[in-house]
């Protein structure tokens, strides 16, 4: 076999991962690299920033369960992918990054754009490699893939010094991964299983608290037949959101800070939970130790270092989410739960979400109508902040893979490069950005590259002219001192959104919001961007506070109907007399 | 006379045996991953097996039974990481080496030879002024040696790492 240069090793390498789509920016110690990928069938994304890359590469995977790839050069290439890794470590997002280096002999010289990338990085990705030897180049990529996708998912990072691009070897792809200290257990353990099975068939009050782990392992078909055969509620976390459709009697939405009031109840009253791909984040526990106190904990989690983290869990069972209940679903015998369901219903009546219903544009009315006019069906990008919970709260996911949101490291400026990945994924099906002004203004120079392709995506701005969450909280715990939270001036996002290219539009009242999301619909050639111009002093409700127990919360129905608060039902009504939970 | 730090009250301490790859970069990957998850080392040795692609690391961790657990999983989630064994009390046998330097004339001298004695420990250098004194041990000889080197003028300390293996 002929030899072949270490660039064309890379690009082979990745057409035998089934690569056809990467995300980055060329520089000096990746011009080779960038070379080869030009005369290979493989479609290279340029972005705008490399933040937008490693986004772009995150949205790509958690829209389509593949795993995404960007590039950067050595030095800031690398360093502006760090945010997008670390973003991608923290929610378990299946990527594989390959930086540029400086020459093999001019490592630790402080060379021209030089940094210590896998050191930078060390703590943020699931692992890492620096190719010293171009005959370990096809290797170093197989583990890669392989490390990335597989177990629980992460950010696996590929340091290629430039004369390795150019150094030639026989090319060679492995058939197969032979790593002795990466063994990830795949099948939940039998007995483990059955203890598990037999405390559902005791329980009275269960509960199924379902995570994003559940969606890593497509695992959302057998969630949905294992709540439908127990009859058990289920309540979501904010990754988890779509691994349960949101229109069926039994979910309960979404748990934690800003998760629903009835649902935090019957958390902390039920006496059964069951975590699925879920691994007690402080923002779903509140205080931790008071979290579901009455309750016997079963833990469904591929990563044995999830369990019993923050909360001593009873039944736990290291297993692959979706082969771990497949195994359960053999056994389990469904409980009564009937008592519990009525209970559930009579909390759902009694604490619902509630907003001041009134003229004003308020972001909850907005997130609603775009929920209705894509009926469920669009993928949802967010970036972080006020406008996340809302969207949890008030947009109806029925779809695993339909909520493209940084939960862990709750990165701003990740909702349009990922919403641009997604639509990469994914480019029949309609995406949307809901974002914050702030959020989007930390990554817009995406539209250039969402322009540049002709990407449909539509962009939602809820302009509060501020950093709502951070401004809600200094009105809670700094007696409304509005350090750096408020924008005096904000760009024309109309303009802002024209000068790109896009379609820009603006709505100021409620009657206008339709028309914009239906008129938004239609536009199929290239980004239309809405901003909402909202009022600026909605809150996020209901909340727990930090530290505080999940169960005591602020912002509750009782509170907020004193000061004209309606009601707003969550649930769907339910299709089939017989699949009514309260029957 | 230089009296050796009061340490605070400490956690239990746990030794764990950790084999990993013997290659680049993987004693960065541990030791930052114990720093950025909040863990206390009191001591990590690190050399090579009979088995050159492998060394094996022996890592003396402080914490509480839940810690340890954490630790123990942390660690098994590094790729580079091929087995973590705690070892248990009176399952292992562990050694560590001491150097101390004392203040010491003709008369002192002659005492602390007769202590190294007794601690079958060497005295590795004189000066007119001063020795240097080795001793191997377990980590209870080592902690006794010094208790009973503390009359004397301690100038230096130096201590190596646990190293562990388990019994059988």
């Amino acid at each position: 076999m002929s030899s072949m240069k270490g660039a064309q090793i890379l690009i082979e390498s990745l057409r035998k991962e089934g690569v056809d789509l990467v995300f980055g920016i060329p520089g000096g110690a990746n011009l080779p690299t960038f070379d080869a990928l030009h005369q290979s069938p493989i479609k290279v994304i340029m972005t705008r920033h490399e933040q937008g890359a490693a986004h772009m590469a995150d949205g790509y995977a958690r829209a389509s369960g593949r795993v995404g790839v960007c590039l950067a050069t050595s030095g800031p290439g690398a360093t502006n992918l760090v945010t997008g890794i670390a973003t991608a470590f923290m929610d378990s997002i299946p990527i594989v990054a390959i930086t540029g280096q400086v020459r093999t002999y001019m490592i630790g010289n402080d060379a021209f754009q030089e940094a210590d990338t896998i050191g930078i990085t060390r703590p943020i990705v699931k692992h890492s490699y620096l190719v010293k030897d171009v005959r370990d180049l096809a290797r170093v990529i197989k583990e890669a893939f392989y490390i990335a996708a597989t177990g629980r998912p992460g950010p696996v990072l590929v340091d290629v010094p430039v004369d390795i691009t150019t150094a030639e070897t026989e090319f060679h792809y492995p058939t197969s991964v032979n790593l002795r200290g990466y063994k990830p257990t795949t099948d939940g353990h039998t007995g483990q299983v059955g203890k598990a099975a037999e405390a559902i068939a005791k329980a009275t009050k269960p509960m199924l608290y379902v995570g994003g782990g559940a969606i890593l392992s497509g695992a959302a078909a057998e969630v949905t037949e294992l709540a439908r055969k127990t009859k058990i509620p289920v309540t979501t976390t904010l990754l988890g959101l779509g691994a349960f459709p949101e229109s069926d009697p039994l979910s309960l939405g979404m748990l934690g800070m800003h998760g629903f009031e009835y649902t935090n109840y019957a958390i902390h009253e039920c006496d059964l939970l069951i975590a699925i791909g879920a691994r007690f984040d402080d923002r779903v526990t509140g205080k931790a130790d008071e979290f579901a106190t009455h309750a016997v904990k079963i833990q469904i989690d591929v990563d044995p270092s999830n369990i019993g983290k923050t909360v001593p869990v009873d039944i736990p069972i290291v297993g692959d989410v979706k082969k771990t209940l497949q195994a359960l679903l053999a056994v389990v015998t469904a409980p009564d739960t009937r008592a519990w369901r009525q209970h559930i219903e009579a909390m759902r009546e009694q604490y619902p979400l509630t907003y001041q219903e009134g003229s004003r544009l308020i972001p909850q009315y907005v997130i609603q109508q775009i929920s209705e006019a894509t009926k469920g069906n669009a993928v949802v990008a967010t970036g972080v902040g006020q406008h996340q919970m809302w969207v949890a709260q008030y947009y109806h996911f029925n779809q695993a893979r339909s909520l493209i949101t940084s939960g862990g490291l709750g990165t701003m400026g990740f909702g349009l490069p990922a919403a641009i990945g997604a639509q990469f994924a994914r480019p029949h099906d309609v995406v949307w950005d809901i974002d914050g002004d702030g959020s989007f203004e930390m990554t817009h120079q995406e539209m250039m590259t969402a322009v540049s392709h002709g990407l449909p995506i539509k962009i939602a701005i809820l302009n509060n002219r501020q950093h709502g969450m951070v401004r809600q909280w200094q009105d809670l715990f700094y007696q409304g001192r509005y350090a750096s939270s408020l924008f005096p001036k904000q760009p024309d996002f109309v303009k802002l959104a024209e000068a790109y290219g896009a379609v820009g539009l603006r709505v100021t009242d409620k009657a206008g919001v339709r028309p914009a999301v239906e008129r938004a619909m239609t536009v199929t050639d290239r980004p239309t961007l809405i901003e909402f111009a909202i009022v600026a002093d909605e809150n996020c409700w209901p909340m727990i506070a930090p530290g505080k127990p999940s169960h005591e919360m602020l912002g509750t129905y009782e509170t907020l109907k004193a000061s004209g608060g309606k009601p707003q039902p969550r649930k769907a009504k339910p299709l089939d007399a017989d699949e009514l939970s309260v029957s | 006379m230089t009296a050796l730090p009061n340490r605070p009250p400490t956690l239990p301490h746990h030794t764990i045996s950790c084999l990993v790859e013997n290659h680049f970069g993987v004693l960065a990957r541990i030791a930052g991953l114990i720093s950025a998850r909040g863990f206390n080392i009191a001591s990590l040795t690190v050399g090579e097996t009979e088995d050159p692609t492998v060394s094996r690391m022996t890592i003396v961790v402080e914490g509480d039974e839940r810690t340890l657990e954490q630790i123990k999983k942390q660690l098994n989630r590094l790729v580079d990481v091929i087995r973590v064994q705690e070892l248990k009390d009176g399952e292992f046998i562990d050694r560590g080496m001491i150097l101390v330097k004392l203040e010491a004339n003709a008369k002192q001298r002659s005492e602390i030879m007769q202590i190294m004695e007794t601690f079958h420990g060497k005295i590795a250098d004189v000066q007119p002024q001063s020795v240097v004194v080795e001793c191997t041990g377990d980590q209870r000889q080592i902690d006794a040696l010094l208790e009973v080197l503390k009359p004397f003028t301690i100038l230096e300390v130096v201590r190596t790492g646990r190293i562990a293996l388990g019994r059988g």
